[in-house]
């Protein structure tokens, strides 16, 4: 069934890493994005200290996690699309090889990037950045990979729509986006209107900023069981569609 | 190659390979194909020829399972393509029109991840590469072959699971004169290994020089299916000879030959226009009996472009 996903997962790696902006634009990017203002901001304030302002502590480093989650799916939505516009999802569905061994190939990649630069933003953060130091790492990298998921089937339907390779980008962009700035991260859902309100409430961002404030402020698993469950929902609703309306050529 | 020896005895199936019969299939309102009906024989080329748009493509992709028919029958090696896809496809190899691979997908990565895609044991992935002249190559990303080289990358494709039917769509669209020979060749040896080529191309001379027998292809529609020198000798019996001479009286002479139909005089230059296979030699043989001296001498036969604008009406490039 999964034939040659692990050669595929492996090459699709290879031939991110030769990319002139892949690794770069993706990882050390981000990165460097936090340490800088992890200096300006971070010196600012006293250490692990409860004054911090909230968006400061918990607001951005999850900002930050959710933006590299953002940008790996944003390079999904692209590279589906270029693959199609190419022939090359053609190509690669006239072998034996099942459309769903390619789709998971790109998936795993793009999962195990957004552990890496989450990774390397926690070392980074380590040294210049003073807060996050009793963060349960693995539950956080856990709770990130599943928002990564869910808005990666997001990205997965965008990909399937998208007319051209040229507008991917853009449109899965300003899709995603806006997600993040009506999600509670800088504003409480409860303290916006409505309207807003009800808009957050069935975007699935708003429960990744949920869950990942909640497992970065020491929250257990079972007090977001809630947030957990509507990610999947959100994954398996867009998947579902997706397989739908998904184009090879 | 490693696996000559047992291509030939791994075919049960007697018979025609392909048989196609009554296909049609639409695009909203467009009728790309209408009751296209064929067989492909054992280790046979078949080339299917037409202009661009003619519905080339459009058949071979059903044909190859990647495209589902509104009606008709498809069988390839026994097989329903579309219902029965994965199994086919482990037994035909595919190279499609236009293809691309990743950008920056090395050759050996590519050849390599190909051979892992089937259940059964491929063919000698260097062995291929070096056969197809690629294996000074095998580290260079895709994007920095030539034309020609990503052609030759995609017949090792094509190869890598030892299949017993090749399709090839277009395959030397593009190329220079040079690579599209050295690629000619490369086809005659597939069938030479025992396998049966399915291909299209809009190149007559690629039709002529390539194919055991040809389906030409327009609006959609088979318009006729032979061998290119029957199809020739069935559309175009007419024969010209241009020949130079300064004898006066040549002309009546000329007209006097049998079948002749035209015979057209500028200075000494003579265009003799017949028909039938042996209007050539009556020309000769007028020319001996009455001691016609001749400086020039040279034939022009027709060809499968002139069977495509007699059938059709006009030239495959319009």
């Amino acid at each position: 069934m999964l034939r040659g996903l692990w050669k595929l997962t492996w090459i699709e790696i290879k031939v991110f890493l030769r990319e002139p902006l892949g690794a770069i634009g993706t990882i050390v990017f981000p990165v460097l994005a936090f340490l800088v203002i992890g200096r300006v901001a971070g010196h600012n304030i006293p250490a692990p200290s409860l004054a911090a302002s909230g968006f400061l502590r918990v607001g951005l480093p999850v900002l930050a996690a959710l933006l590299i989650s953002v940008s790996s799916v944003l390079s999904l939505v692209t590279i589906v699309s270029i693959y199609r516009e190419g022939g090359i999802l053609k190509r690669l569905r006239a072998t034996p090889l099942r459309p769903q061994t390619i789709l998971t190939a790109h998936v795993i990649v793009k999962l195990g990037l957004t552990a890496a630069t989450l990774g390397l933003l926690a070392l980074a953060g380590k040294r210049y950045y003073p807060i996050g130091m009793h963060v349960r790492w693995f539950s956080f990298t856990v709770a990130l990979l599943i928002s990564t998921l869910s808005i990666l089937s997001i990205g997965f339907l965008i990909a399937s729509i998208v007319p051209t390779a040229r507008f991917a980008q853009p449109i899965g962009a300003a899709i995603l986006y806006p997600m993040i700035g009506v999600s509670g991260l800088f504003t409480r859902v409860s303290a916006m209107p409505p309207v807003v309100q009800a808009v957050a409430r069935v975007l699935p961002m708003t429960y990744s900023v949920s869950l990942l404030e909640g497992i970065w402020a020491g929250d257990a698993w079972s007090a977001h069981i809630g947030d957990v469950a509507a990610l999947a929902l959100v994954f398996f609703v867009c998947t579902a569609l997706s397989a739908k309306v998904f184009r090879w050529e | 190659m490693a696996a000559r020896e047992n291509c030939m005895s791994s075919r049960t199936t007697p018979g025609p390979v392909i048989q196609v019969s009554g296909v049609r299939k639409t695009y909203g309102a467009t009728v790309a194909v209408d009751e296209v009906s064929f067989d492909v024989n054992d280790g046979e080329i078949f080339g299917l020829i037409g202009p661009n748009g003619a519905g080339k493509t459009t058949t071979m992709e059903c044909i190859e399972g990647l495209r589902r028919p509104d009606r008709g029958t498809i069988s390839v090696l026994g097989f329903d393509p579309f219902r029965q896809v994965y199994k086919l496809q482990e037994r035909i190899g595919v190279q499609l029109q236009q293809a691309q691979l990743q950008k920056r997908i090395k050759v050996w990565e590519a050849v390599d991840l190909w051979a892992s895609l089937y259940r059964k044991k491929s063919v000698d992935g260097e062995h291929l590469l070096e056969h197809l002249g690629l294996a000074e190559k095998r580290g260079a990303w895709f994007m920095n072959l030539s034309g020609g080289q990503k052609q030759r990358l995609f017949i090792a494709l094509a190869l890598i699971n030892d299949p017993e039917v090749v399709f090839l769509d277009e395959l030397t669209t593009g190329l220079d004169p040079q690579s599209r020979r050295a690629i000619w060749d490369l086809v005659r040896g597939i069938r030479d290994r025992g396998k049966t080529v399915f291909l299209t191309t809009h190149l007559m001379e690629e039709a002529e020089r390539l194919c055991d027998r040809v389906a030409i292809i327009e609006h959609g529609r088979i318009i006729d299916i032979d061998t290119p020198e029957r199809l020739v000798d069935r559309h175009c019996p007419e024969r010209t000879v241009v020949l130079v001479t300064s004898d006066p009286n040549s002309v009546e002479r000329f007209r006097a030959i049998p079948r002749v139909e035209e015979v057209i005089c500028r200075d000494s230059k003579f265009t003799i226009r017949g028909r039938g296979d042996d209007f050539v030699t009556e020309v000769i043989h007028c020319l001996s009996e009455n001691h016609i001296r001749v400086t020039d001498f040279r034939t022009i036969l027709p060809n499968l472009e002139d069977v495509f604008l007699k059938l059709t009406g006009h030239s495959i490039r319009d």
